[in-house]
């Protein structure tokens, strides 16, 4: 499968990362060479089989409606790179939440 | 030219459930509390954790579709929708993807003017909320609480049914009331309990493709729904009959002045690359969990407007009003085990108690009185003791001073009791009709609208104590006389 230098630009986006020039190129073809090593699985013919999403059967992992505080509010913050006594701080953004 | 348009809306309402703890951990939803104290290693994103659902939080999910008319998932999966943002601290959000738990079902509406109709939904899934963040605080950073974190919520997505603000108005609100009514949310939408965003496109009228649309957020009370869409359907038609072309973007409402203003362009398609939580194994719900749920449903608006209106005789106009918030409806409910005659029953709950309630600006949850009370008032009425206007305007009001006592003891303690002793009607008639004498001859001469008056003045001297019926039939038969 081709890459673009556009996918990857939107990729880079996507994940908040930067590559231009020389590096974006090296991206690109790491990326191909990824999606080609993959396409090897599409050799294989999987008709009938259900995709694997779980590596067991088990299904309905429920817990209680019961409140437990498992932290304090300093353990919270302890690992914080940049905090206040209250908060989480981080740069400013405005704009792209969703 | 001016072409017709018309608009094409659909809502995203989400709506946080009423869960002590967290979606996928034990931490609190309690709301208003210090910043970054409902916390844990789950709701924080940190690595090696894993989440665990929340079966209390399903539960709700599930009364949500039931009430709607929705089909329930049998066999559900997680999934994560992944973006970067830093309220969302694992990098992505668990929601639902293609199994969502809810599908199909409709909330019938009654906008204020124009017709009834249904609006359709596409869906109901379970997700989880995110963190706040508070960009206007600090001049460099963004402070980031995450108390909200994780918190349980369904997002109920609506077909483009809508047309009108005014729909969306009833919409919204039939939406906070069934919430109310199920107990799942508390519906505030200050507080963010409830939420609501609105895609809206317009097209000219009798064509069925749609225009670019636009989403609306931050509506924070259901008459700002109503003024977005309201705005963004003018602004809309006149960016297109100006030969301008509308935008697919984001936009943001400014309640001061109710205007949208652009947020940012959806240019770049958010690619969100959904993929199944791998963290979380599948739920699965059989008809068993699902007729639990049903069991433990309260009986809904709809099925106890049916009820008042046509079993109880009541008034289409009275069994809304009893039946518009869940408290009012209850205690409506409970007033008729306590008496039989109905239609007193909505008058003293429709009038002298919300006449109360409105005076003293305080909710039906705040009403002194318990039903029995009233309907003992309700039954001395009945058994003439007292006048109807003598209770509504003196026995009423001593009861909520005293809410203790009975009817009887206040009626002798106030005097109220009903004059039937026809001597003393007989004697203030003649003081009343003395006093009119011109208005008698009036009468007399075929003016025979005048009785209202001259019963009106019998009851005044009477202090409200005589019965209007027995008072009519005898300045009648004096009058005649």
């Amino acid at each position: 499968m081709k890459i673009t230098p556009e996918k990857v630009q939107e990729l880079a986006a996507l994940s908040r990362l930067r590559f231009e020039g020389e590096a974006a190129e090296k991206m690109r073809q790491d990326l191909e060479n990824i999606l080609e090593m993959c396409e090897k699985l599409n050799e294989v013919n999987t008709d009938d089989v259900e995709p694997l999403i779980y590596m067991t059967d088990r299904v309905n992992n429920l817990r209680d409606d019961k409140v437990t505080q498992e932290i304090s509010h300093e353990e919270a913050l302890k690992n914080a790179p940049k905090k206040d006594s209250d908060f989480f701080r981080v740069p400013k953004v405005i704009g792209q939440t969703d | 030219m001016s072409t017709e348009f018309e608009a094409v809306i659909g809502l995203e309402i989400h709506i946080q459930l009423l869960t002590e703890s967290k979606a996928f951990s034990s931490d609190s939803t309690a709301y208003g509390q210090m910043p970054n104290t409902q916390v844990s290693a789950v709701s924080l994103g940190h690595p090696g954790t894993l989440p665990k659902h929340n079966r209390h939080a399903v539960e709700l999910a599930m009364k949500m579709g039931l009430a709607l008319q929705c089909g329930i998932t049998r066999i559900n999966r997680y999934a994560r929708k992944n973006y970067f943002y830093a309220d969302l601290p694992k990098g992505y959000q668990i929601t639902q993807f293609d199994t969502p738990l809810c599908t199909g079902g409709f909330v019938s509406i009654k906008p204020k003017s124009g017709e009834p109709k249904q609006v359709r939904l596409i869906r109901i899934h379970m997700e989880e909320d995110t963190g706040k963040s508070m960009h206007d605080q600090d001049l460099e950073d963004s402070l980031i609480d995450y108390n909200r974190a994780g918190t349980p919520l369904i997002e109920v997505v609506t077909e483009p049914d809508i047309r009108t603000g005014e729909e969306a108005y009833a919409f919204v609100t039939e939406i906070r009331r069934l919430v109310r009514y199920l107990d799942i949310c508390d519906g505030n939408m200050e507080e963010g309990s409830l939420r609501c965003d609105a895609n809206i496109s317009i097209r000219p009228k009798g064509t069925s493709a749609f225009g670019t649309k636009v989403e609306v957020k931050n509506m924070n009370s259901i008459s700002n729904v109503k003024r977005a869409i309201d705005f963004e359907i003018k602004r809309q038609t006149e960016v297109l009959q100006n030969g301008g072309v509308v935008i697919g973007e984001t936009r943001g409402f400014n309640g001061l002045n109710g205007s949208t203003f652009s947020m940012r362009r959806k240019e770049l398609v958010n690619d969100y690359r959904y993929f199944p939580e791998p963290d979380l194994p599948p739920l699965t719900l059989t008809d068993k969990d699902i007729e639990a749920v049903k069991h433990s449903m309260p009986e809904l608006p709809e099925a106890l407007f049916n009820r008042f209106h046509q079993e109880l005789g009541l008034s289409e106009y009275d069994a809304a009003v009893l039946t518009d918030d869940k408290t009012t409806a209850m205690y409506f409910n409970h007033l008729i085990q306590c008496t039989s005659n109905y239609k007193a029953a909505a008058n003293w709950v429709n009038v002298a108690i919300k006449g109360y309630l409105n005076e003293n600006a305080v909710g039906m949850e705040s009403f002194p009185l318990q039903p029995e009370k009233i309907a003992d008032i309700i039954s001395v009425i009945d058994q003439n003791i007292v006048s109807h206007s003598a209770a509504a305007q003196h026995l009423f009001p001593a009861m909520i001073a005293n809410p203790h006592a009975t009817a009887v003891e206040l009626i002798e303690k106030l005097n109220l009791a009903q004059d039937a002793d026809t001597d003393t009607i007989e004697n203030l008639i003649a003081e009343v009709l003395s006093r009119f004498p011109e208005k008698v001859q009036e009468y007399k001469n075929g003016k025979t609208g005048l009785l209202g008056l001259f019963v009106g003045e019998v009851m005044k001297a009477s202090k409200g104590k005589a019965d209007p019926r027995k008072t009519n039939e005898q300045v009648r038969k004096m009058l005649d006389a």
